[in-house]
């Protein structure tokens, strides 16, 4: 808290008005301060006492592999932890999201009125949908910082990614009725899985009242990601 | 206060400044209570809500004080989205159910139009017709063995075009409308931009149940949901116009309102018409002319 006193009469007023249209500026009160001011992302490696400057290239990579893969560790079991919130990257949403994409290709390749999604539709739908989620919650009020909550919708896709490697490996077995059912089954639960993921994380930094309304559109975003990975049907 | 030459003082207040000098008992004002006095006299967000529904009269003022955010600021947009989950429940039950409440805008959305229900119920009502289209037209050939099963995935495309350039352009015809008759005949109640917009977009949530039950390959069971659908959101609609316009010549009035309706008929008739369209062309009779010139906009 800065503390500015003033020496000020009744004909001084003018002067404390120039301050005052000071404080305005370099004092915001009324904007919450967000995100992790202690911990930015970088710091974990300068707490240690050295640089990353001189240390091998594979050092590195697997560090930041390392850090990719605790936070997918973290939504397949999502306990309210605030770790995938505190060093959100957006390495992990990409790998998912083009992974995801790619998988959805090679319907009939040839043939003009295919009907799936192509590969840059599934990629806008991601990004523009947890683009749009963010800016939701946060003009309803939410806490959370814009990348974290980026962040947390892109690896929450995990669920779906792997549903989506699933019905994979069925269609290669046929598509009959059966293989229908399991994919079914697969894509519902990692729908659900996802969705509880995603809100054990956001819906916290939500005011109470408000909490659903931040969570349908998470809902209906996985929602139609689980309805492209389940309408997906290979080239015969 | 020995240094009176302070190069960080205002040089043009000589007075004040020799004034300070002369008194160096003045008040000594912290900057941390003029803040807190600033703070009372410019009312919170909650006080100024309650105002609101509190005093009429109050509340004009308020509101007008209230817009002050430019419209590029986050804070502007931030405005439209200050509902809470309740708030959302009773509008999507009070646009479906015209007797409840004779005038949507007046009694649920007044001076606090909002941007989430128009923007989620289209969102909703997008995948909604694109998935129940395509499962619809799954079931119907279901069984017939040249039938190879498509994701039709454009149609999210051409339903979103739809859906929000009706949900959007109809309101602002109108609101524009209003505008140029409340310049020539005075009329009592005038509605914003935004209040139209609110009031259109939670019109189409009744759709949406529609749309689900039209999952049901029985061309009864649409057609009598389609004039449900239309009956309900259209006189929740008629309802809601009708007073701002009653008090403009007749003819106006009526072309205003049966314009409304129209529009409203044309979007569920061509949701039917090009997303439900069954195969066997002697369903496509029924409804004649609205088919075809719906039916062939997509295309343009």
């Amino acid at each position: 808290v800065v503390l500015l006193h003033l020496k000020v009469t009744a004909s001084g007023l003018p002067k404390l008005r120039a301050f005052l249209g000071l404080s305005d500026v370099s004092i915001s009160e009324d904007i919450p301060v967000e995100g992790d001011i202690s911990m930015p992302p970088t710091s974990s490696s300068q707490d240690d006492g050295f640089s990353t400057l001189d240390e091998p290239v594979k050092d590195t990579v697997l560090r930041d592999l390392k850090a990719v893969g605790n936070k997918f560790v973290h939504v397949l079991y999502p306990k309210k932890s605030k770790a995938l919130l505190r060093d959100w990257d957006l390495w992990g949403p990409l790998l998912l999201c083009v992974t995801l994409a790619l998988l959805l290709q090679g319907g009939s390749v040839d043939s003009k009125d295919d009907g799936g999604p192509q590969f840059a539709e599934v990629f806008v739908i991601i990004w523009f949908g947890s683009l749009i989620i963010t800016l939701n919650s946060k003009l309803l009020g939410g806490t959370i910082s814009f990348f974290q909550s980026l962040c947390v919708l892109g690896y929450c896709i995990m669920p779906l990614t792997v549903a989506m490697v699933v019905c994979r490996i069925v269609l290669l077995g046929g598509s009959g009725t059966v293989s229908f059912v399991v994919r079914l089954v697969v894509v519902c639960a990692s729908f659900g899985w996802s969705t509880f993921a995603s809100t054990a994380f956001l819906a916290d930094s939500q005011p109470q009242n408000r909490k659903a309304l931040v969570v349908y559109p998470v809902f209906l975003f996985y929602f139609v990601i689980g309805w492209m990975i389940l309408t997906f049907a290979p080239a015969q | 206060m020995a240094n009176t030459k302070d190069p960080f003082e205002f040089q043009e207040f000589e007075e004040a400044e020799s004034l300070l000098e002369e008194t160096r008992d003045a008040t000594t004002i912290n900057i941390d209570d003029v803040n807190e006095f600033r703070k009372q006299r410019r009312p919170g967000r909650d006080e100024v809500e309650e105002d609101l529904l509190a005093n009429d009269d109050k509340a004009e003022l308020l509101s007008g004080q209230k817009k002050n955010a430019p419209f590029w600021s986050f804070d502007y947009y931030q405005k439209f989205f200050d509902v809470d989950t309740y708030q959302v429940r009773s509008r999507i039950i009070g646009s479906v159910l015209p007797w409840r409440g004779k005038n949507f805008i007046e009694l649920y959305v007044r001076r606090n139009p909002d941007l989430y229900g128009p923007f989620w119920i289209c969102a909703t009502l997008v995948f909604a017709i694109a998935i129940c289209g395509n499962l619809s037209k799954f079931l119907v050939n279901l069984g017939s063995p040249n039938y190879k099963y498509t994701a039709e995935f454009g149609k999210v495309t051409i339903a979103a075009t739809a859906i929000y350039s009706y949900a959007w352009l109809v309101p602002l015809a109108l609101w524009g409308f209003l505008l140029w008759r409340n310049s020539k005949v005075m009329n009592l109640v005038t509605y914003s931009f935004m209040e139209i917009v609110c009031a259109y977009g939670y019109s189409l949530s009744i759709y949406i149940p529609a749309v689900v039950l039209w999952i049901i390959p029985s061309e009864g069971l649409r057609w009598f949901s389609v004039v449900l659908a239309l009956c309900l959101s259209g006189s929740v609609l008629l309802l809601t116009f009708w007073p701002a316009i009653k008090d403009d010549h007749i003819r106006v009035s009526i072309a205003f309102m049966s314009a409304i309706v129209v529009l409203n008929v044309l979007l569920a008739v061509g949701f039917k018409a090009y997303f439900f369209s069954s195969e066997s062309p002697h369903q496509q009779t029924n409804s004649s002319s609205v088919v075809t010139l719906v039916q062939s906009k997509p295309h343009t």
